[in-house]
């Protein structure tokens, strides 16, 4: 359905994005996923054909975002990072505008502004003028027209900034419910937003893909290099180095301890390696303390810090 | 021109939803009002005068006319204050876009620029047509009170509204450099006074630049309408330089789509 290639952005002497590949199948969630500034809304803007990119190709639905523009924008619904919201105009007058130059009939619109309203849960707000608007229903009238003319595409910048935590799970819902009719990219830094509504994360970083997977997988195969945590009573410099000449042992980097004696260590094994024996014997054989040991998942906020900071172990 | 329609009609609303339309017309108007009162009232004075001298020499009153004695500088006087009055209303078609971001949702919908340029300009055009349609109870009232001769009353608001066609072609033009109204408006100001002022040139400049200058003076040329004359070279100026500002305008938003950050 979305398919980029090789997607390169350069302003001035800064690249925004690249050499970005991926594609999106028909029906599935993506998310997209970064620190800020790391070209997630670069992407976006240019698969909205908001502007061209430097060099690569992208297309939706066949139809490439720089040479077939206007058939590509037929078929898109765009939540810019700032709702476009006109603010003088009533939320039901906005969106049959919105719906009027995405092309659609008018008649169709008469039942079409309802029931988008319906979905995103502004019915009671229809004739309010948006100026008026609190901060949670003004991200639901953007989401409400990038919906209006149902297309095939969703593009969502932060779809969930600004709303309190009731309205979060509501919208998380409704863009989980869109999924399967619509085809949905969508950008966050929330961690729990994209392994609570994607099927798919794409992780970005300084215009870079630094991974690439199912939201499971990429859990997974992260969690795969079994981490460790031991305290240890020890001189800290030896321990960590007799620790890293371990053999499976990747990484060792140092962790506050919690008000003990000893110093905290974690450490990065590789996948199917077990330690922890010959960890034990190390430290009982030089005569230091063991004071705990035990086994640490990474939770998606890990794996995110873990490849936004040293991309270059993790292949992509 | 679906499009064009479209948007056309939202950027009327978007003008009488705001204080701005009233604003501004109500200053106009008063303005003018002001205008048409000091000339006609300097006009009535000066008609007494020699019809008391005609009647004191015993001779027959010389010939006074009022279209070109009080309408024709009173129509002047119009197109200097729309200098000012114009800015106002097309200094925000596209700053605002900008400083919202709905630019984004018009630049990302299937859309042409040239759509939204024309749909834009015509809502700004129909204000303002209806700014100088309060004037025409000025008309109105030597009507009832005279006279006047229709004719120059008809080519006057003809020249009026190609005047203020390439007014808002400027103002557009200007609107879409900035994403700061006041910049915006301020810059049109100035082009406009510019584009008046060059005619002056006339004097002081060689012949070749100073014919040329003259003829871009956009205010010379609507003296001709006032006068009661329809050239059909004045026309052609109004209209290519209508059509010239918002092609550059639709290239300047092309050009936008290269350089957005």
């Amino acid at each position: 359905m979305i398919d980029i290639s090789h997607l390169t952005k350069v302003y001035g002497t800064k690249t925004a994005v690249q050499d970005i590949t991926f594609s999106v199948g028909r029906g599935e969630i993506l998310g997209f996923l970064g620190p800020n500034a790391a070209g997630k809304t670069t992407t976006m803007r240019i698969l909205t054909c908001f502007m061209p990119a430097t060099s690569g190709r992208a297309s939706i639905a066949g139809f490439d975002v720089f040479g077939q523009s206007m058939e590509v924008r037929r078929r898109i619904g765009y939540l810019p990072e700032n709702p476009p919201l006109y603010s003088e105009m009533t939320v039901e007058k906005y969106l049959a505008f919105v719906g009027g130059i995405k092309g659609m009939d008018p008649r169709l619109l008469k039942t079409r502004v309802p029931e988008v309203m319906e979905r995103t849960s502004i019915r009671t707000e229809a004739g309010r003028i948006i100026k008026h608007l609190s901060k949670g229903y003004r991200q639901r009238v953007g989401i409400a027209q990038a919906l209006i003319h149902n297309p095939e595409v969703l593009i969502l910048d932060e779809p969930t900034v600004g709303l309190d935590p009731k309205q979060i799970i509501e919208v998380r819902e409704l863009i989980r419910g869109l999924g399967g009719d619509h085809t949905i990219i969508l950008s966050t830094h929330i961690l729990p937003e994209v392994s609570m509504t994607c099927s798919r994360v794409i992780i970005i970083n300084e215009g870079r893909i630094v991974a690439s997977d199912t939201t499971e997988n990429l859990t997974r195969r992260l969690r795969g290099s079994d981490n460790l945590y031991v305290e240890v009573e020890g001189p800290e410099e030896s321990v960590e180095t007799r620790i890293r000449a371990l053999g499976g042992v990747t990484a060792v980097s140092r962790r506050k301890t919690e008000k003990r004696r000893g110093n905290g260590y974690l450490i990065e094994t590789e996948i199917g390696v077990d330690v922890r024996r010959d960890l034990a014997a190390l430290v009982v054989g030089q005569g230091w303390g063991l004071l705990e040991m035990r086994p640490v998942g990474m939770s998606l906020e890990e794996v995110f810090l873990h490849l936004t900071t040293r991309e270059e172990e993790v292949p992509a | 021109m679906r499009n064009t329609w479209i948007i056309f009609r939202r950027e009327l609303r978007s003008y009488f939803s705001s204080p701005l339309a009233y604003a501004v017309m109500a200053g106009f108007l008063l303005i003018a009002g002001f205008f048409f009162y000091a000339i006609l009232t300097s006009f009535l004075n000066t008609a007494l005068r020699s019809e008391m001298q005609a009647q004191y020499y015993r001779m027959a009153p010389p010939p006074i006319n009022v279209n070109l004695m009080a309408l024709r500088p009173f129509f002047h006087n119009l197109a200097v204050v729309l200098i000012f009055t114009v800015p106002l209303i097309t200094m925000r078609l596209y700053a605002e876009e900008f400083r919202n971001g709905t630019i984004e949702l018009l630049m990302t919908s299937p859309v042409r620029n040239w759509e939204t340029v024309l749909g834009k300009a015509l809502a700004a055009f129909v204000l303002y047509a209806s700014l100088i349609a309060g004037t025409l109870v000025y008309a109105a009232i030597l009507f009832l009170s005279g006279k006047p001769e229709p004719g120059q009353i008809i080519t006057s608001y003809i020249g009026l509204l190609l005047l203020g066609g390439a007014f808002v072609a400027v103002g557009i033009f200007l609107s879409t450099l900035t994403e700061n109204q006041i910049v915006a408006g301020f810059l049109t100001i100035i082009l406009l006074l510019l584009f008046w002022v060059v005619g002056w040139a006339d004097e002081f400049a060689g012949p070749g630049v100073g014919s040329v200058l003259a003829y871009v003076s956009l205010l010379s040329h609507f003296d001709e309408f006032a006068k009661g004359v329809i050239d059909l070279k004045d026309v052609v100026l109004y209209l290519s330089f209508i059509g010239f500002f918002l092609f550059l305008t639709h290239l300047s938003l092309e050009s936008k789509r290269w350089r957005t950050r």
